[in-house]
């Protein structure tokens, strides 16, 4: 018996906690939804790995408000987003536009990748054609880095 | 020459750590302001210590200011706080305050307590001002030049370094 109203004093609780989170800050359900859509591209800068839509933090909130007030009077997503980096820079961007400054962060991992696939198709290439050398019976003729070093001081020693 | 080609990968290693050892230095809080070289933006706020009289960012033209945002509620602010003191004491540039996010009574409070460095300080209650100058934390302050301009942003306490080295210089020059 006292399980069960433990359990359903928990279940209320519980209830009243969510409730008190999902505050609607404006009664108008598609203006609330258009918010939400531009917080979500936008960067908390006190909690920097947040958007404004997810965080609590105060300032997350104010801006919040700011997004709502500018969406009220009529202003297009565009124009919000040109406020908030023109105040709090590219920075404020989950998806930063690209220029040269940004040119880095873009396409930097896409060149890395390539780059390591370029330098595995080459190494693999190299030693595709290092395999064929090792059947010829002249060692000198192998190309004279460390690995072909070690074969070659241990190939004699075989023949004899 | 191509015996030396096994310490390549040691060389892209030691890059690597060269460029990971320069960013632990750096503060990912300190996002450069795109405020800079721009000019300050308008407020016409009430004063902290008497809400009938305001100031606007035009009353400021002609002269270069520090703008110096804080609260009472800012730990940070506490620290930095005897600095400014001592700055308004030498006269180094004049020091406006903008009362961030702040009740009227706690804000007069504060500077009673512990000094005040302001030649005034601006009341901004909901920080709407405070969103305008991309202001998103406090202590933030802020150099503007005689044109109005806003020349250097400085997040976090000011420390005695930054004052002597960036600061002084700065308004020197701004000055001169």
């Amino acid at each position: 018996m006292a399980r069960w109203l433990l359990i359903l004093t928990l279940a209320l609780l519980g209830g009243l906690g969510h409730a008190k989170e999902a505050v609607p800050a404006s009664d108008d359900p598609a203006l609330e939804k258009r918010m939400v859509r531009i917080a979500a591209e936008l960067r908390c800068l006190v909690c920097q790995n947040q958007t404004i839509a997810d965080s609590n933090a105060e300032l997350a909130v104010d801006l919040r408000n700011q997004v709502r007030t500018m969406l009220k009077r009529g202003d297009t997503d565009q124009m919000i987003i040109d406020y908030m980096t023109a105040r709090y820079g590219d920075f404020v961007l989950y998806r930063p536009p690209v220029k040269a400054t940004t040119l880095v962060l873009w396409f930097g991992p896409a060149v890395l990748l390539l780059g390591g696939l370029v330098t595995l198709y080459v190494v693999l290439r190299r030693r595709n054609r290092l395999a064929a050398d090792q059947f010829e019976p002249d060692p000198d003729d192998a190309p004279t880095d460390n690995t072909t070093d070690t074969t070659r001081s241990s190939t004699p020693a075989r023949h004899d | 020459m191509k015996k030396l080609k096994f310490l390549i990968p040691l060389a892209v290693f030691l890059g690597l750590v060269g460029f990971l050892l320069v960013g632990l230095g750096l503060n990912p809080r300190e996002v450069p302001s795109p405020l800079i070289g721009k000019p300050a933006p308008a407020f016409d706020l009430p004063r902290l210590d008497d809400p009938s009289q305001r100031l606007r960012t035009e009353d400021l033209r002609g002269k270069v200011w520090m703008l110096n945002v804080w609260a009472s509620w800012c730990a940070a602010c506490r620290d930095e706080h005897p600095l400014l003191v001592e700055m308004a004491r030498q006269k180094i540039v004049p020091i406006y305050g903008l009362d961030y996010k702040d009740t009227r009574a706690a804000g007069l409070q504060t500077l009673s307590r512990f000094g005040d460095p302001y030649v005034a300080s601006l009341f901004d209650a909901d920080g709407r001002v405070g969103i305008d100058w991309g202001v998103y934390g406090v202590p933030e302050t802020f150099i503007i030049d005689k044109a109005g301009v806003i020349r250097m942003k400085h997040i976090g306490p000011l420390t005695p370094d930054v004052i002597r080295n960036k600061i002084e210089p700065l308004v020197r020059q701004l000055n001169g």
